[in-house]
């Protein structure tokens, strides 16, 4: 009963016009073209997307949770890159 | 949904590996933080993930069955689009549970050929037959209805993955109970025949479907882990409570009478059933419920029939990779 293992595929949907495509799951297919057939079947069933990519997981370079404070810090120290940091009298107005 | 009532405890696996890491997961979960696949966690979260999640997703695909039997006989083609794409929208619940299992760890082919031995569960429910057009009613009605209640609280489930594919299923769910209560509804307003059809699905119905909440919480020993690892909100009786309490006034307003003489309602407002049949339950979960064998032989006929179409797919996506890397090497 044992079937070879087929390749994972994440899926990436642009909902509307001007929206970036967003991750919205994974999928098993035998290559990119039945991949794209099953997103459409599986994630689009009520017009969710305009548009569909299909990665290959095995093609994605992720950065390791368990280090997130190493690879955060630099921006956390930095709250000069906000806006609150800097006083602007209430006078001025909205800025 | 459809799993609380199949989880057991595995004492063996209740070891904590490792205190300082399982004191450190513990408190992410305590402070509302998601799990994510890449993250530590305890071997027995994980196990219990991995089990609960992938009986959900055969709970789905299993449950295409029962409705599918209706396909080709709804009674108008606006009943027949809208069941069509029903069962259609349970087979994609299946997928997205599946790849949220196997960020656990084991692959698709595990997950689905464990279901196949019947060394994986599914829901109990789906072992009763659909003898009637009305029990595609009762079906979306009350146990789309059930699974609602039960997966409601899913979507904030501790497990990221989980808690995702929970988001998108209940969306979708809705729909499903609606179609269901609108049969019901235009049977119970239909002749005297329809409306003792739709009485008769509500009879055979009602008892299976609350027992899909799982053994009352004195009994059900699993509860205590997922709790406190937030896999679970509310105790089987509690979601069972709070499914009679919505259901009641519903049956009510379709003129269908509760097979359930002893009803009463509390100074609360609670309705108070009667004891549940778990001899019932335990018996369907043990194999022996109407329909356990035909459910599992077709899911196998199922898969061994379409084993050509996955090997064809494999073969081709092989050839046109073996050509393309022939291309680059030229
Ligand atoms: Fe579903
Ligand atoms: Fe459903």
């Amino acid at each position: 009963m044992a079937t070879p293992n087929s390749p994972l595929w994440e899926v990436f949907i642009r909902s509307r016009n001007g929206l970036a495509h967003k991750h919205v799951g994974s999928l098993h297919a035998a290559d990119a073209t039945l991949a794209l057939q099953a997103a459409r079947d599986i994630y689009t069933r009520r017009g969710e997307g305009l548009s569909i990519w299909v990665v290959p997981s095995s093609a994605i370079t992720a950065s390791d949770p368990s280090e997130k404070g190493m690879m955060f810090e630099p921006a956390e120290s930095k709250i000069y890159r906000h806006p609150t940091f800097y006083d602007v009298p209430e006078e001025v107005g909205h800025m | 949904m459809y799993t609380q009532a199949l989880n057991s405890s595995d004492g063996e696996d209740r070891f904590v590996e490792d205190a300082t890491r399982a004191a450190a997961f513990q408190a992410r979960i305590d402070a509302d933080e998601r799990i994510e696949p890449n993250d530590w966690m305890p071997a027995a979260y994980r196990k219990t993930l991995t089990r609960q999640i992938s009986q959900h997703a055969h709970s789905e695909i299993v449950g295409m069955l029962p409705e599918g039997n209706w396909i080709t006989r709804a009674p108008s083609l606006r009943r027949k689009a809208a069941l069509l794409a029903k069962v259609q929208d349970e087979c994609g619940h299946g997928l997205y549970l599946y790849a949220a299992a196997e960020t656990l760890g084991s692959s698709r082919e595990e997950l689905v050929d464990a279901m196949l031995s019947g060394k994986s569960r599914y829901s109990s429910i789906f072992n009763y037959p659909t003898l009637t057009w009305a029990d595609i009613g009762a079906i979306g009605w009350l146990v789309d209805g059930a699974a609602i209640m039960n997966q409601i609280p899913l979507c904030r489930c501790s497990y990221g993955p989980y808690a995702r594919a929970m988001i998108r299923v209940c969306k979708e769910e809705s729909f499903h109970q609606r179609q269901g209560f609108e049969i019901m509804l235009t049977l119970a307003r239909g002749t005297e025949e329809q409306k003792a059809m739709a009485q008769n699905a509500l009879d055979r119905w009602w008892w299976p479907v609350l027992m899909m909440f799982g053994p009352p919480d004195q009994a059900s020993q699993h509860s205590d882990t997922s709790t406190k690892w937030k896999i679970k909100r509310f105790s089987n009786d509690e979601l069972r409570q709070k499914f009679v309490d919505a259901t009641v006034p519903q049956a009510e307003f379709l003129g269908l009478t509760i097979p359930d003489p002893g009803m009463t309602q509390d100074s609360e407002g609670h309705w108070r059933y009667s004891e549940i049949d778990w001899t019932e339950f335990k018996q369907v979960l043990a194999g022996n419920g109407p329909c356990n064998r035909d459910r599992l032989a077709a899911r196998r006929k199922a898969h061994e029939e379409g084993a050509w179409v996955r090997e064809a797919a494999a073969a081709y996506a092989a050839k046109r990779e073996s050509r393309r890397t022939a291309q680059a090497a030229e």
